[in-house]
């Protein structure tokens, strides 16, 4: 908006810089899950693509992990947040090999607004992959408890808008933990949302890979931010038995992660602006004074390869630049 | 800023009022706009009258995540301005449902309501859970 100018010099020439930055584009992190430990590698050059297309080849399917678009935020450090979901999904039409769908981990609007909804509708509806499974973030309920968000994007399971799928071998599980907030509280699964996972996954055997997404951290990673859920330790009692556990959080718009036992932990980058590591500066906003240049690569996707034969899922984060 | 606004708060003189609006202009004009959800926000029991010639008028930012001043002591019948300086959009709910929400306040967008019957009104962010203040009719 008109007060940006202020801060930022002219928005033509911000969005002119960011285009530029998108053109020289490449590095980024590269995650890999080796028995349940995680390895980090920067993604440089050729050399490291092709060690990326080699790990591909034990993979028996991927998806792509993307959250917090924000649709309809306009302000430092990002004034064009389509343009950025847009470089996002073009990443993945990139891929040499298209993964089978793509998980989006909420926060797709910024402010729950029918044409924000609209925007990420046709965005999501463009990309190479068909298919995309979605939970809500908080910025995509507010007003309706969610009326419109899970009309457009719910699978339309149960009544709470949460649910389950199984591809391939592996057991998916979409949770919503931004409805019926409490005053001084974090996120939110609910009792009946806990009877529900509790029905669901009874009938998984232990062997059974299962990978739980939700858009608020289903671990206390920062609590006086709001970045838990209150009664997550109920749902990962029930997780507790299964071999092999991966939960797929956004909100926090970096990446952080954590192994607990057979369960490993991560939240995805946003597609649209970064906030602070866990308690630099006064609160969790949007990093404003991150330059044009810089902006890409705090931005990003996530892909998952689901590896048969180990059971293990090898994630992959890929920033814009 | 706190002291100005304390001292709006509780002497809210002509003048401070008349400061207040060459100040503020944009606050003024979204609190105006947002009145008909004030009205319908009062509490049940005939207050038409407070509201309508408005009684002191008490402001509440919101900055970093916080509300500003976090608890506040005011007398029955008071207007309460919420304003959101935050880039975040924020939204006001009443713990108790003792008012109806607001709608989401994006950057500089204001809400009020008019506590008519004393009492302590918790509320919350609906957003942010963890933003929480307390106001006390007296």
């Amino acid at each position: 908006m008109d007060h940006d100018d202020d801060r930022n010099g002219h928005p033509a020439n911000d969005r002119r810089r960011f285009l530029k930055c998108m053109a020289w584009a490449g590095a980024g992190t590269l995650w890999t899950m080796h028995a349940g430990v995680l390895q980090a590698r920067t993604l440089g050059g050729a050399a490291d693509a092709d060690a990326a297309a080699a790990d591909l080849k034990d993979a028996t399917f991927s998806f792509v992990q993307i959250s917090d678009s924000h649709i309809g935020f306009t302000k430092a450090p990002n004034p064009d947040v389509v343009g950025t979901l847009k470089a996002s999904l073009a990443r993945i039409d990139a891929q040499r090999v298209q993964p089978d769908f793509i998980i989006h981990t909420g926060d797709l609007t910024h402010l729950s607004r029918p044409d924000e909804f609209d925007t990420v509708d046709q965005l999501m509806r463009g990309s190479r992959t068909h298919r995309a499974f979605f939970v809500p973030g908080e910025h995509d309920v507010i007003g309706d408890n969610g009326g419109e968000f899970f009309r457009r994007f719910g699978e339309k399971q149960t009544e709470g808008g949460w649910y389950s799928f199984d591809h391939r071998g592996v057991h998916f599980v979409a949770l919503v933990n931004v409805l019926n907030l409490k005053g001084g509280g974090l996120g939110w699964l609910g009792p009946d949302q806990l009877a529900w996972l509790k029905q669901d996954l009874s009938a998984r055997t232990s062997e059974t890979p299962i990978v739980v997404f939700a858009h608020m951290p289903l671990w206390s990673l920062y609590p006086s931010w709001g970045w838990g859920t209150d009664d997550s330790g109920e749902a990962m009692a029930m997780l507790r038995r299964f071999g092999s556990v991966t939960v797929l959080n956004g909100h926090i718009h970096q990446i952080q992660q954590k192994v607990e036992g057979n369960v490993t932990f991560y939240t995805a980058r946003s597609t649209a602006y970064p906030q602070p590591a866990p308690g630099v500066g006064p609160g969790p906003g949007p990093m404003k004074d991150v330059p044009p240049d810089r902006l890409a690569t705090y931005l990003g996707v996530r892909e998952v390869r689901h590896v048969q034969a180990g059971q293990t899922l090898a994630l992959t984060d890929e920033a814009l630049s | 800023m706190k002291n100005d606004v304390k001292k709006k708060s509780f002497a809210p003189t002509r003048r401070s009022i008349v400061r207040a609006l060459a100040l503020a202009p944009a606050a003024v004009f979204l609190a105006v706009r947002s009145m008909p959800d004030a009205l319908a926000a009062s509490p049940s029991g005939g207050d038409t009258a407070a509201s309508g010639q408005g009684g002191p008028t008490y402001r509440i930012e919101i900055h970093d995540f916080a509300f500003s001043p976090k608890a506040l002591t005011v007398p029955a019948g008071a207007r309460i301005v919420w304003t959101n300086r935050d880039d975040e959009p924020h939204t006001i709910v009443s713990a108790a449902g003792a008012f109806k929400p607001s709608h989401a306040l994006d950057t500089d967008d204001s809400f009020e309501t008019v506590l008519a019957t004393p009492g302590t009104y918790g509320y919350f962010c609906g957003i942010h859970p963890m933003m929480v203040g307390t106001i006390v009719v007296r």
